[in-house]
């Protein structure tokens, strides 16, 4: 009992003072939240804040396929069942993957992609659901069935291809660097020597930097939209990844930014589909095939990467590899 | 208990002219420090119209909602998952058979002693989980053990007294706990729970590291785009007064069901928890009961 | 066990990263929390408004966000400086809240008998809390300031995924070359490990020497 009463004397000889400031910044709290509470709800404008860099009059449209049918896979019987494929993206890569964040709405060659095999597939491209999925969750996401398939700057390679399987490649980057409009010393990987590169955490790009330019001091986020703001703050010197994403950038800030030098490696982008769906993933080569021969692959581009001035490349043999 | 008069004396004439001087002077460095603040806010242009107009739009707006109900949604789930696993945890920690106290000690102490980031990104990345499954069990996982910790002390921190009547009276354990220690347990520690949720209210934005969905991530959706002249600045000062303005209230209220506890005559019989600081820190020391 | 023989190096980086980390960030947070603390118990008002002020922000700050701010914010400022330098910035500033409480709390510990007996044998301002309370107060502080240090450590795990080396950010490149992930977790918690337990045994023997008789 003594214990008690003693820390309640105690606490009250200190606790009564600074009561009254307390309950006046309590009420400036509450004053505050509720007013920036009431901003946010009371006016707003429609629509989308005004963007950057050039845009397409209209996009493309892409013939939806009749009377389709894929019975032999699993993925796309799903998904005629539930009328619409679910895609898996990226959404921050201007002209590439990239995601109004008022509208939600998606934009991109890679989306453009993602359309044209859907309507290649039987269903209508409008009613896709973009879901955003980061590098890292790739391989997960196709695994487990959040997603039928993947179309986001995903390079094909022998590991990946343990784990998912890829349709195309539909387009062929290459690693190059980004710099800042009024850098001069960086035209290409040989002079990164004691300059920071930012790039993915774990990518592919952040590897060959790291085993082939060893002096090269390495920097790296989760999405290259931090690279690029700290490109941006000095706070690196060069960003580094594949190509087709560092135009994008580009693009969207010309005044200071510029892509410098030749791609240095290979990276074949392809469409990431189940593993086990050899069926889906040989319906998508040839959607492929088709589309590129029919000019909508070229119409594609033109509307999203090609705004940035590079013309359209021939794109690359698809790699039709057998079922395992 | 030294309060700040109890070290020194009352200020004479000179001294308070003193301490009026030391005031001014260093209400003018403040001052200088805010106003070198805003000139380099000014000067870095962190107040054009291009990075503050997306937030005039009702899509951002939004957004940021979606990202405050995320947020919100995680912590909803986590604090209830966190009740309930303390409180199990806890009973394990109380039971008379050893294997069970052995283990559930063995499992509080682990998780107390891990970074709550390592489990989410081990739930995330070895286990495979959706990002705000990952983020809610571990911070279920580690919240639950600093709960656990709480809930045990307060119990054995009713005066004994309490158990030994209820004992005297022909109670079973069972309901010694259910009906006597408890009630007035809860009471007195509701400070330190509430203290405790503030920190998995503040650790929901570890969902930001593994993409889930939430008011930074909406924030960071903003800041980085290109097209609104990448508003960092503006975003924080956006995002920030609304998540520390809810972790403060959530304080606040802990500290007044302290001090109401305090005066109440149903916690008499144990000392009511402080919502101490200590508490407020993730992995710092559970306010315990006072020690003798 | 091969995850760790084979990566010892990453390891290592990782776990040096960490200890570096938690040294500076602490040294930071010790020196800012106590300039606080003096803060919240001078006699001069504005200072005590300012301290205050810093405990409740900080003390309510989400440490991620506090991260995001400092990391991505402060560089639009023209402050170009390495990420280690930030991330301890970061992590001193927000633990230097709980360290201030800590030793505020620790001061009111001494009871109140001790100051006005000190300064009935004449003792100045100075004399009282550099002789009589502070001693005093030390030895019930350290305790509070050993687990808000723990804490320190666990948290400098944020500091990992904004591009700053240590411990559990090695999980990337060990995950990379193809090793057991769940390995790859027990050793970074074996790390951990070790760094807290370093640190509350540093506390125990502290207290050892120093704490009070309870």
């Amino acid at each position: 009992m003594f214990r008690t009463a003693r820390t309640s004397r105690t606490s009250r000889a200190t606790g009564a003072p600074p009561r009254r400031p307390r309950r006046t910044t309590l009420t400036a709290l509450c004053a505050v939240l509720l007013a920036l509470l009431a901003l946010v709800t009371g006016c707003g404008k429609p629509g989308s804040p005004p963007t950057k860099g050039p845009a397409a009059d209209r996009l493309p449209e892409y013939a939806v396929a009749r009377n389709f049918s894929l019975p032999d896979s699993p993925t796309w019987r799903r998904a005629k069942k539930r009328g619409h494929f679910t895609v898996g993206v990226k959404e921050d890569q201007p002209y590439l993957g990239e995601r109004d964040p008022a509208t939600g709405a998606y934009a991109g060659f890679d989306i453009e992609i993602a359309r044209m095999m859907s309507a290649s597939l039987g269903l209508p491209p409008e009613r896709i659901r973009f879901r955003t999925i980061a590098s890292a969750n790739r391989e997960t996401a196709l695994q487990n069935g959040q997603i039928d398939y993947y179309v986001g700057t995903y390079t094909i390679n022998d590991n990946r291809k343990k784990l998912v399987g890829f349709a195309g490649p539909y387009y062929m980057a290459g690693q190059s660097l980004l710099v800042r409009a009024d850098e001069n010393d960086i035209h290409g990987p040989q002079d990164l020597a004691g300059k920071r590169v930012c790039s993915a955490a774990g990518s592919t790009p952040y590897q060959r930097i790291k085993d082939d330019y060893p002096k090269a001091v390495l920097v790296s986020y989760d999405t290259y939209s931090v690279c690029v703001d700290n490109l941006l703050t000095y706070q690196v010197d060069a960003v580094t990844t594949d190509d087709a994403i560092l135009i994008g950038y580009a693009a969207k800030a010309p005044d200071d930014l510029k892509v410098v030098g030749r791609p240095f490696s290979q990276e074949p982008y392809g469409i990431g589909v189940p593993r086990d769906d050899d069926a889906l993933r040989f319906a998508l080569d040839d959607a492929l095939a088709a589309r590129e021969k029919n000019g909508d692959w070229k119409r594609a581009y033109e509307a999203t990467l090609g705004l940035s001035g590079v013309p359209a490349p021939t794109p690359p043999a698809i790699d039709r590899y057998p079922a395992t | 208990m030294t309060d700040a008069t109890a070290l020194y004396d009352v200020p004479g004439p000179l001294t308070r002219r003193r301490h009026l001087l030391y005031g001014v002077l260093s209400t003018a460095v403040l001052a200088g420090i805010v106003a070198w603040l805003l000139y380099l806010l000014f000067s870095t242009g962190q107040f054009t119209y291009t990075k503050w107009m997306p937030f005039e739009y009702t899509g951002i707006q939004e957004l940021l909602l979606r990202g405050l109900g995320n947020t919100l949604k995680a912590f909803a789930l986590a604090a209830v998952f966190s009740l309930a696993l303390g409180g199990l945890l806890a009973a394990g920690r109380l039971s008379d058979h050893r294997g069970v106290r052995w283990a559930a000690t063995a499992v509080v102490e682990f998780f107390r002693a891990m970074p709550v980031l390592v489990m989410i990104f081990f739930i995330f990345v070895a286990l495979k989980a959706q990002p705000l499954v990952a983020l809610v069990a571990g911070l279920t996982l580690y919240n639950g053990s600093v709960l656990a910790e709480v809930f045990r002390s307060g119990v054995a921190a009713v005066e004994r007294g309490q158990r030994e009547a209820a004992f005297a009276l022909g109670m079973r354990k069972t309901q010694v706990m259910t009906h006597v220690l408890v009630p007035q347990a809860v009471r007195a520690m509701l400070p330190a729970i509430i203290s405790q949720l503030v920190v998995a209210l503040k650790d929901t934005s570890l969902g930001y590291l593994i993409t889930y969905e939430e008011f930074l991530h909406a924030g960071k959706l903003i800041a980085s785009n290109l097209d609104y002249d990448l508003p960092f600045i503006p975003v924080v000062m956006v995002i920030s007064p609304i998540y520390i303005g809810m972790c403060m209230l959530l304080s606040w209220f802990a500290g007044w069901v302290s001090r109401r506890e305090r005066h109440s005559p149903k916690t008499e019989a144990v000392a009511v928890a402080e919502a101490g600081p200590g508490a407020l820190l993730p992995g710092g020391e559970p306010p315990t009961a006072p020690r003798p | 066990m091969n995850v760790l023989t084979e990566n010892w190096s990453v390891f290592w980086e990782g776990f040096l990263g960490t200890v570096e980390l938690t040294v500076f960030a602490s040294l930071l947070a010790l020196a800012l929390g106590f300039l606080m603390a003096s803060f919240r118990v001078a006699p001069v008002g504005s200072l005590r408004v300012f301290g205050t002020a810093w405990v409740t922000v900080l003390r309510n700050t989400p440490l991620t966000l506090l991260f995001f701010a400092v990391l991505l914010g402060l560089p639009r400022f023209g402050l170009v400086l390495p990420f280690k330098l930030f991330a301890v910035l970061a992590l001193g500033c927000y633990t230097s809240a709980f360290i201030c409480e800590a030793l505020r709390s620790g001061i009111n510990t001494v009871p109140r008998g001790q100051g006005e007996a000190a300064r009935s044998l004449g003792m100045s301002f100075g004399q009282v809390l550099s002789v009589v309370v502070l001693p005093q107060a030390f030895r019930s502080v350290i305790p509070p300031v050993g687990s808000t240090l723990i804490a320190l450590a666990k948290n400098s795990a944020i500091a990992g995924a904004f591009s700053v080396t240590e411990l559990l950010g090695t999980y990337r490149t060990i995950s990379e070359l193809g090793y057991n992930i769940v390995w790859t977790f027990v050793w970074i918690a074996v790390g951990y490990l070790i760094v807290t337990l370093a640190i509350s045994a540093l506390f125990n023997f502290l207290e050892r020497t120093w704490g009070v008789a309870r």
